[in-house]
């Protein structure tokens, strides 16, 4: 067998590398720093591959494009920015309510506004969990290396498929732009998942009707089925509602459709947790740094192990409460003022204290930061 | 009295009507009595059904006010988004599939004020969509507040001492924007709207026709225009044929096809040809 072929990629030319072997067929995106490599590699990428791809006016015509072209039949994708994706949350809230499969890249600066539009940063955390108004349940991905946007990209489609709903991959501006050697996957070494098709008659056929998982079959546009989607509240044939009972069923609907089935889809990455009395949290670009800070703690003979949170939304929460049971103290590092870390407490057990390791000048955590705090936790 | 064949064609073409509503929707609608929405839903009716479009094939998309509520009675692919996105979305539907036909229903409120920038970027383009706007003039849905058309003067609940703007010319900003069909009709004038929506929709590229129509609960109630019927009246009374000089029009608005530009191509077509010649270039 031949070896693989190796390359030298970008993070965000990665993610349409991932997007492309999911089968992203329809792109719609807005330039916006530091995510617009994503556009621009779609653009070049996608028509080869028969997809087509679109500069909309901004970005609420792209996700809004996105969000047609995935009821049309499709799979689809946009990338921005923390600016762009303030704009989008109004459609991605639209894309819960109606239950569109769709995958937006937030490839993340620095805020609050415009911000710092070439600094790293992860302070669009919460917005993605609570973007848009109202109440869901969101799922977010936070890939760590050029190497794993190809593979969390791949499953982010899977994700927004098989629960039918948006799922928004968290880069940021380190992940992003960074150049990493990477072999990338072949077809059969990465699964993909696509929507289930209703195989009822059209007559039977309830758009928002009860099912075992809260996941109802999506027909493409033209399979015959001409069923109504409207982002108002609305009954099991999708149609408008304002009866309490009704109102339950929706909501709870899509809660649950994420919330009981968290296990597929929460993911957490454990090293040197085994024997661990002091466990290092993060995400994204930050578990880099984490994960060679703790090597050299445990050369140094310092008990410490490293949890990267490869799903931050729903927060995997179960996995965190058995990895956590016996470690005396918990230090979350993130690129912003402080947003997991509550969720964290949340979790940890009642010996542990949680503290928090945090950097919000556009600059990313250092070995030494880590090493610093690790020792000011201990003494 | 009506003849035996005059009934009996008068009940196919309810049948007609009846045969696109949804089967599972439960009557009556919401719009106010009278409410010229409704004339233009069966104008689109007939319109699709003399085009003899598979139903399946067609998909509408809508907006938010009182005229995007439309597409919840009629028995074909629906998307009922958000205020003034309606052609971003349409544009998705019809750029991923081809294959379909898409029709935006929309107001003055949601296509010209919250969806102005997604209206002259749709126009642009020439993708090939068909954009009904029903312009009432004012706010219905929330209750008769002022709109881009709302006149110079006019009352609203906004403008309560009268509208101190200037209003949009919808065919205007339309053509100006690039759209390549281009059509004004109101709904007293029911033969020609059939006429020009069936136009509107076999016209390859972006069509625009605006309806004009009446909001007598709100425009016609704050600005003393009396009743529906009233209100139908002054379209009759207000309006002619386009085509008329200056002169003949003696200042009434024109109405009928304004622009037709056969010649601009299509944005899906030239996206197609690149597609073609990319997947030609691999295989050679």
């Amino acid at each position: 067998m031949s070896r693989p072929k190796r390359q030298l990629m970008m993070g965000n030319q990665a993610c349409v590398q991932g997007a492309l072997r999911a089968g992203l067929r329809f792109y719609a995106g807005y330039p916006i720093t530091p995510s617009t490599e994503v556009t621009e590699g779609c653009a070049r990428e996608l028509p080869k591959t028969g997809g087509r791809f679109l500069q909309m006016e901004d970005e609420i015509g792209a996700i809004s494009a996105v969000v047609g072209a995935s009821v049309a039949g499709v799979k689809a994708m946009t990338a921005t920015s923390g600016p762009g994706y303030s704009l989008m949350v109004e459609n991605i809230g639209y894309a819960y309510m109606i239950e569109a499969p769709c995958v937006i890249v937030n490839v993340q600066r620095g805020g609050p506004s415009t911000g710092l539009p070439t600094k790293t940063s992860q302070s669009d955390t919460m917005q993605t969990r609570w973007g848009p108004h109202g109440d869901y349940t969101a799922i977010a991905v936070a890939p760590s290396t050029v190497a794993d946007t190809v593979t969390e990209t791949i499953r982010a489609f899977n994700l927004a498929e098989r629960f039918r709903t948006p799922v928004t991959i968290l880069l940021d501006e380190v992940i992003g732009h960074m150049q990493e050697m990477i072999s990338l996957p072949e077809p059969g070494e990465y699964q993909v998942v696509d929507r289930v098709k209703p195989t009822c008659p059209p007559e039977e056929y309830e758009p928002y009707g009860s099912t075992d998982n809260f996941v109802n079959p999506m027909p493409a546009y033209g399979d015959g089925y001409r069923w109504y989607a409207t982002g108002l509240t609305h009954d099991a044939m999708g149609f408008p509602t304002n009866r309490p009972d009704e109102i339950v069923v929706n909501l709870d609907k899509l809660r649950r459709k994420i919330e009981d089935f968290r296990d597929e889809i929460c993911k957490v990455r454990a090293d040197w947790m085994d024997d661990a009395e002091f466990a290092l949290v993060s995400y994204g670009s930050v578990s880099r740094t984490a994960l060679l800070a703790t090597k050299l703690a445990r050369e140094a003979g310092v008990k410490v192990g490293c949890l990267q949170l490869q799903t931050v939304w729903p927060f995997p929460l179960a996995q965190l409460r058995e990895l956590l049971q016996d470690c005396t103290a918990v230090i979350v590092a993130e690129l912003n003022m402080g947003q997991i870390v509550r969720e964290v407490e949340r979790v940890a057990p009642p010996q542990a204290r949680v503290h928090s390791l945090l950097r919000y000048d556009g600059e990313i955590l250092t070995p030494i930061q880590f090493l610093e705090k690790i020792e000011e936790v201990r003494s | 009295m009506t003849t035996t064949a005059e009934s009996v064609a008068e009940q196919r073409r309810s049948d007609v009507h009846l045969s696109y509503l949804r089967p599972h929707k439960k009557f009556p609608n919401l719009w106010c009595p009278g409410c010229g929405n409704g004339i233009v839903m069966s104008s689109l009716v007939r319109a699709i059904d003399k085009l003899g479009l598979p139903r399946d094939e067609v998909a509408l998309v809508s907006g938010i006010g009182c005229s995007s509520r439309m597409p919840v009675y009629l028995d074909f692919q629906a998307l009922h988004t958000t205020h003034g996105r309606a052609l971003a979305f349409a544009t998705g539907v019809k750029f991923a599939r081809p294959d379909l036909k898409v029709i935006v229903i929309t107001g003055d409120g949601d296509a010209l004020s919250i969806g102005g920038n997604h209206l002259i970027h749709a126009c642009r383009r020439n993708i090939d969509i068909t954009t009904i706007l029903i312009n009432n003039y004012i706010y219905g849905m929330t209750g008769g507040q002022v709109s881009p058309t709302t006149p110079s003067g006019a009352y609203a609940t906004t403008t309560p001492f009268g509208n101190t703007e200037k209003h949009f010319e919808p065919c205007d900003l339309a053509k100006g924007a690039g759209a390549t069909f281009v059509a004004r009709t109101t709904v007293y004038h029911t033969p020609q709207m059939d006429r020009v929506l069936a136009d509107a929709i076999a016209h390859h590229g972006f069509s625009f026709v605006e309806v004009l129509s009446n909001c007598h609960t709100y425009f016609g109630r704050l600005n003393r225009l009396g009743s529906a019927t009233a209100l139908l009246q002054m379209f009759k009374e207000k309006t002619t044929s386009v085509g008329k000089t200056e002169e003949s029009a003696n200042g009434k608005i024109p109405i009928g096809v304004l622009h037709r530009d056969l010649e601009t191509t299509e944005l899906c077509d030239e996206y197609q040809k690149i597609v073609d010649s990319l997947s030609k270039g691999k295989q050679g």
